[in-house]
């Protein structure tokens, strides 16, 4: 009889974070998927499209972020044919709330989703564990819990969009050299009125502080 | 059916231990966040000061900044009673070494007698403790002896529960050669960051200042914490 030992399982264990500044959003995150010790992708995208002007950050396991990602994502897009217009900020929120609130004793992916709506310009919510809240900002992932000192320090209201996007990567930045399970390259996402810009920073482009 | 249901409901609304509250089986804790800098001519060391015994605070006043001699502290975090221990045997042996030195001891000197009984006794103990002071060979000294006994210096370190929370906030403000006041800035700062995130700490900050002149004391009270804007 052979024993098989139990694969690890695929996490997105990371950095995410979301901010509104007046007029939009934006998201950030670092590129590592490991299981167990190995980094089995170093350039992952952890900032998934809901719709055109709504996205999510992804963390926690892997198969279980993507796959409320892409649920919700199909349910945004049949819902925005029958309201014939882009949906709100919320709409997107509360679908990826409702399926975490429900399976949330099977699943363990906590998403942040943020974008911009007509109605109420640039928006941050959380459902970690199946809640629902609107904030400022909000960070997520293991590397988290090393930059929330830092951004309980650096966050102002009332940023620019380019304040907000150097924010988001010194964030990104700090946790990925404090954190294990962060690395790797920063995506960047930022949704304004005009629709989404991507982009992607490079390890050695990142912010470097005094010990690097 | 029900009876079922109300029993798993039942289950969820009480916590585990029902008959007597929590802080009667727990062991008191310094869950914690310490900090040490050094800057040119000394050091600077601060601390919070709750005690813990699992979700009852009991001591919101505590001084985790012991003196192990005149210009050598440590910053005590884990379980209370082992660095309380811990900190009196090297007081002693330090104070000892002293005698047969006939002059100051190194700050090198007392991390090692930290680490020394800390990785001797590494499996029965928890405490993670950083050794800060200043000495007429190398000046201020930083060395931070975590849990398992390891010894490193380093120009500035944190250490207790919340100092995960901080460790973002230190990396992006600290800067080599900073003076006495920037480095109290920065750990008033740290600390008051790492209090508002971190259940296990709070109360006041206790900060020292320790240089060639000796020990400069102060307490910063709750209400004079440094804000910041999402508080």
């Amino acid at each position: 009889i052979k024993y098989k030992k139990k694969k690890k399982e695929w996490q997105t264990a990371t950095t995410i974070i979301a901010v509104e500044f007046n007029g939009g959003v934006v998201l950030g995150s670092d590129s590592r998927v490991s299981a167990g010790e190995t980094v089995v992708n170093r350039v992952m995208n952890k900032l998934s499209l809901l719709h055109d002007k709504i996205y999510c950050a992804l963390s926690g396991s892997a198969a279980d972020a993507q796959t409320i990602a892409e649920m919700v994502n199909y349910q945004l897009d049949v819902h925005s044919i029958e309201i014939g217009e882009d949906p709100q900020v919320r709409s997107a929120a509360t679908l990826v709330k409702n399926i975490s609130y429900k399976y949330k004793e099977e699943l363990s992916a906590h998403l942040i989703v943020a974008g911009w709506d007509r109605r109420g310009g640039g928006q941050v919510f959380v459902t970690l564990n199946g809640l629902l809240s609107r904030q400022p900002f909000a960070v997520g992932g293991s590397g988290s819990s090393y930059v929330y000192g830092f951004v309980d320090a650096e966050y102002q209201k009332g940023m620019s969009k380019e304040d907000c996007q150097q924010f988001v990567v010194n964030t990104i930045s700090l946790a990925m050299s404090r954190d294990g399970s962060s690395g790797g390259v920063a995506y960047l996402v930022t949704i304004d009125e005009k629709g989404a810009e991507e982009k992607c920073i490079l390890g050695n482009e990142l912010p470097t502080f005094y010990d690097q | 059916m029900a009876a079922a249901t109300a029993t798993r409901f039942c289950q969820q609304l009480s916590s585990v231990s029902d008959m007597s509250p929590d802080w009667t089986t727990k062991e008191v804790s310094t869950g914690t966040t310490i900090m040490a800098v050094e800057y040119e001519g000394g050091v600077v060391i601060g601390a919070d000061s709750r005690t813990t015994t699992g979700a009852y605070i009991a001591n919101r006043v505590t001084d985790k900044l012991t003196p192990i001699h005149d210009r050598i502290f440590c910053c005590r975090s884990g379980s209370a009673a082992d660095t309380q221990a811990i900190a009196d045997i090297v007081t002693y042996q330090l104070g000892f070494h002293s005698i047969e030195l006939d002059e100051a001891p190194l700050v090198q000197t007392a991390a090692n007698l930290f680490k020394a009984s800390c990785y001797r006794y590494r499996e029965e103990l928890m405490a993670g403790i950083i050794v800060a002071g200043w000495d007429k060979r190398r000046g201020g000294q930083v060395y931070t002896v975590p849990v398992g006994g390891m010894l490193v210096r380093q120009p500035v370190s944190v250490g207790g529960s919340g100092s995960t929370y901080i460790y973002g906030f230190m990396d992006s403000n600290y800067k080599p050669n900073m003076t006495k006041e920037q480095c109290l800035h920065l750990v008033s700062g740290a600390l008051s960051l790492a209090m508002e995130r971190d259940g296990s700490s709070g109360g006041v900050i206790r900060l020292a200042a320790i240089s060639e002149s000796g020990v400069e004391r102060q307490v910063i009270l709750g209400n004079q914490l440094p804000k910041w804007s999402t508080a």
